[in-house]
């Protein structure tokens, strides 16, 4: 896996550029890694992004849209606006966690 | 008497009864299987009743003939399974105890759970292809199409059949050059995923082959609601796309007696070890087939490989043994391209669908990721296979954990994408 500096952090990488050590992260790599996606991270997006490492680290799993929806109580239409196109994903990569299984 | 009961008499509930009646004593254990009626589909052919492909004949057996003797079937609707005291209720008030519980109940399309899907369009311009009904209803819409939109749907992941949307556009795109209407129709295929599939090479081919049949494809659609009014699907970040006829796949979910009994995710489905199938949280649960979390295609060859390490796992486990068999996601299905050509595609939880050849006894090797007219030939064929073989536990000679055999791997495949943050 590849490695790669971010604001002064050595981080490993997958080929999307997520984290594949979700223990690397921490909250200033968090508002680094949403930077590079163009996300200013205000306290809506940290409530969401603070939820997805609750609940892999309950589950062992990203948690998908309609989990952090109906567990986490952000509505998806709010995901939408906070982190635009591509909520899971972005979430996700913020959040130093694997993409959520989209399933085959 | 030892008891094991089966929840479901589906394609992964009859292989194990059928497997392990012969190898439980039936002195020793009694083998229970549930359903709600006795109508078994060959459910890959509601994908061809719409283009007249196959008869209502073809693709629905009674369950109770692919049952062995010594298994009862019980037909009923599960109220509660009561896993603390090993018991199921059946809605009618009976009630079925167990030593060991398969659920099989599978997945199921569910238009309620979309605003407006159900409303006044459904079965007027708005249809779904994963029931017999549905795919019936559709038949009769699409006699009478001859102009404006159609566009083929998914509302999100995971589904039963990945592919099948995909499926039915190329069937529908062939059938409506064949009728020379397809000048009068736009074609739209709306997914909630990145691209036309899931996995970077198979997304790549198969977006190149919407492409070539000149299908818009919308990614990234995840669908809040359906305007009836204005005819439209409304996305969260409020896209509209609308549709003169909508071939919808609903949202699907594991059944609802699975999250009456508090053992499932938010999609009712199980959570359960990925390579024994063991139920996470009760050890004398196993969930098998589409009723689980896997992280792999709801398939009925999935069903078939897993249910091949399940029947050694089971054997080991009840004997107080280790369970030794892993299962690796394997999964394999032809995917019907129109015109008599199919493709094949071979991947599991580690290894995407990859280009190259599929080594098939007899038959000899089939092209991977291509569309061939032996693809096609195959997907047919398997038909037979399934009432026949599949079904009745005999052996099918595909090896049950995915061999990387005839693959080009990822690394030589000059698709791959480039590596890019989430932007």
């Amino acid at each position: 896996m590849p490695v790669t500096t971010l604001n002064g952090h050595e981080i490993h990488v997958n080929e999307e550029g997520f984290l594949t050590d979700p223990t690397e992260w921490d909250e200033e790599l968090a508002a680094a890694l949403g930077a590079q996606i163009g996300i200013t991270l205000t306290d809506e997006h940290w409530n969401a992004i603070r939820f997805l490492r609750k609940d892999f680290a309950e589950t062992g799993e990203t948690p998908t849209l309609r989990r952090v929806s109906t567990v986490g109580g952000i509505p998806i239409k709010q995901l939408f606006v906070m982190f635009p196109q591509k909520p899971a994903k972005k979430m996700a990569y913020i959040a130093g966690l694997p993409k959520p299984v989209g399933c085959v | 008497m030892k008891k094991l009961l089966v929840l479901g008499a589906g394609t992964a509930g009859t292989m194990i009864v059928n497997r392990l009646r012969r190898r439980l004593d039936a002195g020793e254990w009694d083998i229970t299987i549930v359903d709600h009626d006795d109508v078994h589909p060959y459910q890959p052919g509601f994908l061809f009743l719409p283009f007249g492909i196959l008869s209502n004949k073809q693709i629905t057996h009674s369950r109770h003939s692919y049952l062995p003797d010594g298994v009862n079937f019980v037909i009923g609707d599960v109220d509660l399974v009561d896993a603390a005291t090993n018991a199921v209720t059946l809605t009618d008030g009976r009630t079925l105890g167990y030593d060991y519980l398969v659920i099989a109940s599978g997945t199921t399309p569910r238009p309620d759970q979309t605003p407006g899907m159900l409303g006044s369009e459904w079965h007027r311009s708005i249809f779904e292809f994963y029931t017999f009904e549905g795919a019936k209803a559709l038949t009769k819409a699409l006699e009478q199409f001859d102009h404006g939109r159609l566009v083929v749907h998914i509302t999100d992941m995971p589904i039963k059949c990945p592919v099948a949307p995909l499926e039915f556009t190329f069937l529908a795109d062939a059938w409506l050059r064949k009728r020379g209407l397809r000048d009068q129709v736009e074609i739209v295929y709306v997914t909630p995923l990145p691209g036309a599939f899931t996995k970077p090479i198979a997304s790549k081919a198969l977006g190149s082959m919407l492409d070539d049949r000149k299908v818009a494809l919308e990614s990234d659609f995840l669908v809040e609601r359906i305007d009836v009014e204005k005819k439209a699907l409304v996305s969260y970040d409020e896209r509209e796309v609308p549709f003169d006829l909508l071939v919808t796949i609903p949202l699907n979910m594991g059944a609802d007696f699975v999250a009456r009994s508090g053992l499932g995710d938010d999609l009712n489905y199980v959570p359960v070890d990925k390579q024994t199938l063991q139920s996470k949280a009760h050890p004398n649960i196993f969930v098998v087939g589409d009723a689980s979390d896997i992280p792999t295609s709801k398939a009925g060859s999935v069903a078939h490989f897993s249910v091949e390490i399940f029947e050694e796992n089971f054997l080991n486990h009840i004997a107080g043994k280790a369970m030794t068999g892993a299962f690796d996601g394997h999964a394999n299905c032809f995917i019907e391209t129109g015109n008599g050509k199919g493709l094949l595609i071979d991947f599991n939880y580690d290894t995407e669908p990859l280009t190259g050849k599929f080594p098939l006894p007899v038959v000899g090797p089939m092209d991977l990721l291509k569309e061939t007219r032996a693809n096609h030939l195959g997907k047919l064929a398997f038909r037979w296979i399934y009432w026949n073989v599949l079904l009745r536990g005999r052996p099918i000679p595909i090896s049950t954990h995915m061999s990387m055999v005839g693959k080009n791997p990822a690394s030589a495949n000059p698709t791959r994408p480039n590596a890019t943050p989430a932007k």
